[in-house]
């Protein structure tokens, strides 16, 4: 989980800060101009299927990237996101909005939860107990009769949303706009007084709490936070899928994609993430057009092995490298 | 420079499993105080250090200071209360600059409005601060014993305890450090200096304690503690 810091911003923190909602906000527009110019359904599909990863990774970086605590279980939180939205659904015919909100309430708690229960455990041991973490709640929701146990459930959605022309483009729009503010949130962590705490412990823990650095609540604060934000990339995929059961929400692709992404990209940097997720998640959704997503853990590892041989620091690291 | 009495340590005994690393330690220091800690290797110094900074979940005996009771807080908690420690081996953010490492300690303390400005004082109080867009990596040995006490010293505390801060120094390297720790102290910083550098603590402590096997055997004058019998004893083979 190694990264370099940059040096700190020359910028005011505010003028960086809306620089990126400014740029962040143009590149999202011209997006949905281009699909728009290319005017073909399965392209706000297959952006949708990116842009998840996009916020996976971003969410997965925030503890994992700049605490250097591995979560091998963001499958159950991102499967959580999904499922509170079929709760919601189911019990009170809520759309994909309130899932989403719902999603971070309920995945933020888990991880707090989680956090409060396996932090005092370091390095592999965490890793295993969040592993766990996935195993259990994907037995618990294939007994649960009320989400369609292990059949799965289905959801009717709107067969448009105006003003967008298609549902497709209002569930990439939605899942756009959450990459959006995912990746803001990774880069204000990085750039403020959470971040650099994070990164102290990430380097020497013990020397963090020596010089004052509260560890056990910045953890708690970022398993909270990362885990609110793995939910909510979950949250719309019953929606955009129309149909979710326990296999595909808690998917081992997820769990691996969220770590190698940022790995690949540059942990512990806000660009890194998008970058891994972009490249790899294109990468897999051309496998899978292609030739099959059995392919997708393939790529993966794959690349894993390639990057930690040649650019341990991933790519963004490789261009900072010193 | 001495004034009343700033930490206290009553009966501190720390055991691993059936070994005991340390057994039955009191001591008083007084704000301002000049102390010298020495002992032959694995006499249990760094586990007392470790009691009063908090590193140990548990202990045996009690520790205030300043009157506050120490026992159950993290050590977050005792560094804001004035409480530094370097480690015996330095232990920097190796990601972070020379100059973030020792603006963590400001961040949290409220400081971080002006946290860049005292960094940059405290690097310069150590003579690092030429080096501060550097990664800890780039620095020389004597370089990380500095940076660590750059940000020992960033919250001003009232106590100082460095562990083994001129292990495998030269000797000028050895003054430049004892200089530092001098000007600290002559600025109210009560300093407990671990060292083996005999020529080292002589020379900065008022005042000196022994530890043998985990307990203390002497406490009093350097020159005094010097000469008992046990002590020399205690120093035959080592030196
Ligand atoms: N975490 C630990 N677990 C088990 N034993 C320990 C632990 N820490 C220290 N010890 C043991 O306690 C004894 C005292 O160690 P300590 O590090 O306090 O000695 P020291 O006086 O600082 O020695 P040195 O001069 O070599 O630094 C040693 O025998 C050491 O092996
Ligand atoms: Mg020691």
């Amino acid at each position: 989980m190694s990264a370099t810091t940059l040096p700190a911003p020359a910028m005011p923190t505010a003028r960086l800060h809306l620089s990126y909602w400014l740029g962040a906000g143009a590149l999202a527009v011209a997006l949905i101009l281009l699909l728009r110019l290319i005017g073909n359904e399965y392209g706000w599909y297959a952006g949708y299927f990116v842009l998840q990863y996009v916020v996976l990774a971003a969410a997965w970086n925030i503890l994992g990237g700049y605490a250097g605590y591995v979560n091998f279980g963001a499958a159950g939180f991102m499967a959580t996101g999904s499922y509170t939205t079929i709760v919601l659904y189911e019990a009170l015919g809520l759309g994909v909005i309130p899932g989403i909100l719902g999603a971070a309430v309920v995945a933020g708690l888990l991880g707090l939860g989680t956090g409060y229960l396996t932090l005092r455990l370091r390095g592999v041991y965490f890793s295993i107990a969040t592993l766990s973490l996935s195993v259990v709640l994907q037995t618990i929701v294939v007994n649960w009769d009320y989400v369609g146990g292990s059949r799965g459930a289905y959801i009717i959605r709107p067969m448009e949303v105006p003003p967008f022309a298609s549902y497709g483009e209002y569930i990439f729009v939605v899942m756009l706009v959450l990459a959006v503010i995912a990746v803001g949130i990774g880069r204000t962590v990085e750039f403020s007084r959470l971040g650099r705490g994070l990164q102290a412990i990430r380097d020497n823990e013990r020397a963090a709490e020596a010089v004052g650095v509260p560890t056990l609540r910045l953890k708690l604060i970022a398993t909270t936070l990362s885990g609110a934000l793995m939910g909510v990339a979950g949250a719309p995929l019953p929606f955009y899928a129309g149909y979710l059961n326990p296999e595909g929400a808690f998917n081992l692709a997820y769990a691996v994609n969220a770590i190698a992404m940022p790995l690949i990209g540059g942990a512990g940097t806000w660009l890194g993430p998008v970058i891994g997720a972009v490249l790899l998640a294109t990468l897999q959704q051309a496998a899978t057009v292609t030739i099959s997503s059995a392919l997708n853990l393939w790529i993966v590892g794959w690349m894993l092995v390639i990057f930690v041989a040649l650019f341990p620091r991933g790519i963004l690291g490789w261009f900072r490298r010193r | 420079m001495s004034g009343g009495i700033l930490l206290r340590a009553e009966r501190v005994g720390k055991r691993f499993g059936g070994f005991v690393a340390l057994q039955d330690i009191d001591l008083e220091l007084r704000a301002g105080e000049r102390l010298g800690l020495i002992g032959p290797n694995g006499s249990g110094k760094s586990t007392f250090v470790n009691c009063i900074s908090g590193d140990f979940a548990a202990h045996d005996g009690q520790v205030t200071l300043g009157g506050q009771k120490l026992d159950g807080l993290k050590p977050h908690r005792r560094a804001r209360l004035g409480l530094a420690r370097t480690f015996q081996l330095p232990q920097p953010f190796t990601s972070l600059t020379v100059l973030e490492n020792v603006r963590v300690p400001l961040l949290f303390a409220g400081e971080a409005a002006n946290a860049t400005r005292r960094a940059m004082e405290c690097l310069e109080q150590v003579e690092l601060a030429a080096k501060a867009d550097k990664l800890p990596r780039e620095l020389t040995q004597v370089e990380q014993r500095r940076l660590e006490l750059a940000r020992a010293i960033a919250l001003r505390p009232q106590l100082l305890i460095a562990d083994e801060a001129m292990a495998g120094l030269s000797h000028a390297e050895v003054d430049q450090i004892l200089a530092l720790l001098r000007r600290l102290n002559a600025a109210g910083t009560a300093v407990i200096m671990i060292e083996h550098i005999m020529r080292a603590v002589t020379e900065f402590s008022e005042r000196l304690i022994v530890f043998v096997a985990g307990r203390k055997i002497a406490d009093g004058a350097p020159r005094e503690v010097l000469a008992l019998p046990e002590v020399e004893g205690a120093y035959l083979g080592r030196q």
